[in-house]
């Protein structure tokens, strides 16, 4: 049986599309049958970021409406034999993500994936709450930013009373704070939320931090998923997040900037 | 962060430190009404009407307060009745 990951955050923009294609990946590089679903119908953008956009065919609505089935919808990724892409419609209105479409097509790829990860839109409106309602595991992305703090906590609430989980009293859904575009130079000068203010906030379990990194853009310019960027250290930081997700106990990297000498840190800064 | 820098950021408050204090509090405020049945407001208002009819109290006079503890919801009602009674609207 499948575990069904949603990629959640409220707020736009922090690193969801980002963080569901490194995961994905990640998790398929370790052998683990993986396929990652695009939720934000109408703006998708998972395709890009994989760099599988001229193959997209059929998408997640055609196969909702059974207008395609799910062989035909969906893209087996190039570099690597585990990871399959289901990408959202372009043109088609969000309110054909009905719950038992969705739920429907989940159960069919839960028989032969080990992994669903489900790319939610931004906002809390119906895509994101499709996306959310079948999760087994949340990972919340968040900016160490006032908005995106805030949205993530709202987020949670959600998640706690209108997921699938919640809804039939089972065990809830379990959370999983992701931080992302982290500038440690900029929290130990006190400009920035350090990943103990976010974490005492939000009261979660931390999976990673991911560092503001120009690896992000240029991954995203080439369609290449982060994570291949093995010499980048956002590229490194979602290795670990993958093998933490996974139950591998790994150290917390690129929280604190690097040590500088004691000389150096008074003259020069 | 040169030696100047330091003391100079030491005496300026420090934004990240103001971004945490507000969030605590927004979040608490958030999480506070999460919870809340969404008739509350109108409860309010209904029982605010209700005793107008016979006792002259102001708008604000009825405050209504939701809590969750660990096996029950508490549900507070408090109302301001005013010193003086004022001549009642009741037969």
């Amino acid at each position: 049986m499948a575990r069904i990951i949603v990629i959640t955050s409220g707020k736009g923009g922090v690193g969801k599309t980002t963080t569901s294609a490194a995961l994905a990946m990640g998790l398929a590089q370790r052998g683990k049958r993986t396929v990652v679903i695009d939720f934000d119908v109408g703006l998708r953008n998972l395709d890009l970021i994989m760099g599988c956009e001229r193959r997209v065919v059929y998408d997640f609505i055609n196969v909702i409406n059974q207008e395609a089935n799910l062989n035909q919808a969906l893209i087996r990724d190039k570099r690597c034999d585990h990871l399959y892409v289901l990408p959202a419609s372009q043109t088609r209105d969000k309110d054909a993500l009905t719950k038992e479409g969705v739920g429907r097509v989940l159960e069919e790829l839960a028989q032969s994936y080990d992994f669903i990860v489900c790319d939610s839109p931004a906002g809390i409106e119906h895509g994101a709450t499709m996306a959310m309602y079948y999760a087994d595991d949340a990972i919340v992305v968040t900016n160490p930013e006032v908005s995106s703090v805030r949205d993530s906590d709202r987020m949670l609430g959600i998640l706690s009373s209108r997921s699938r989980r919640a809804e039939n009293s089972d065990e809830p859904v379990r959370e999983f704070l992701l931080l992302t575009r982290y500038n440690a130079e900029r929290v130990e000068i006190g400009e920035m939320l350090s990943v103990e203010d976010v974490q005492e906030i939000l009261s979660l379990n931390l999976l990673g931090v991911i560092p503001e990194s120009k690896a992000v853009l240029n991954a995203s310019n080439s369609g290449i998923p982060v994570i291949l960027d093995r010499e980048s250290d956002a590229g490194q930081a979602y290795g670990d997040v993958v093998s933490r997700y996974l139950g591998e106990e790994v150290p917390h990297r690129f929280i604190h900037t690097e040590k500088k000498g004691f000389l150096s840190r008074i003259f020069r800064g | 962060m040169g030696l100047l820098d330091y003391f100079r950021s030491s005496q300026a408050k420090n934004s990240a430190g103001v971004a945490k204090e507000r969030l605590q509090i927004l979040v608490a405020h958030d999480r506070a009404v999460r919870g809340r049945p969404s008739y509350l407001p109108q409860l309010q208002q209904e029982i605010l009407e209700v005793i107008r009819k016979y006792v002259d109290v102001d708008l604000d006079a009825v405050s209504v307060n939701y809590e969750q503890e660990d096996e029950r919801e508490v549900l507070e009602l408090n109302i301001v009745i005013p010193d003086a009674p004022h001549a009642s609207h009741a037969p």
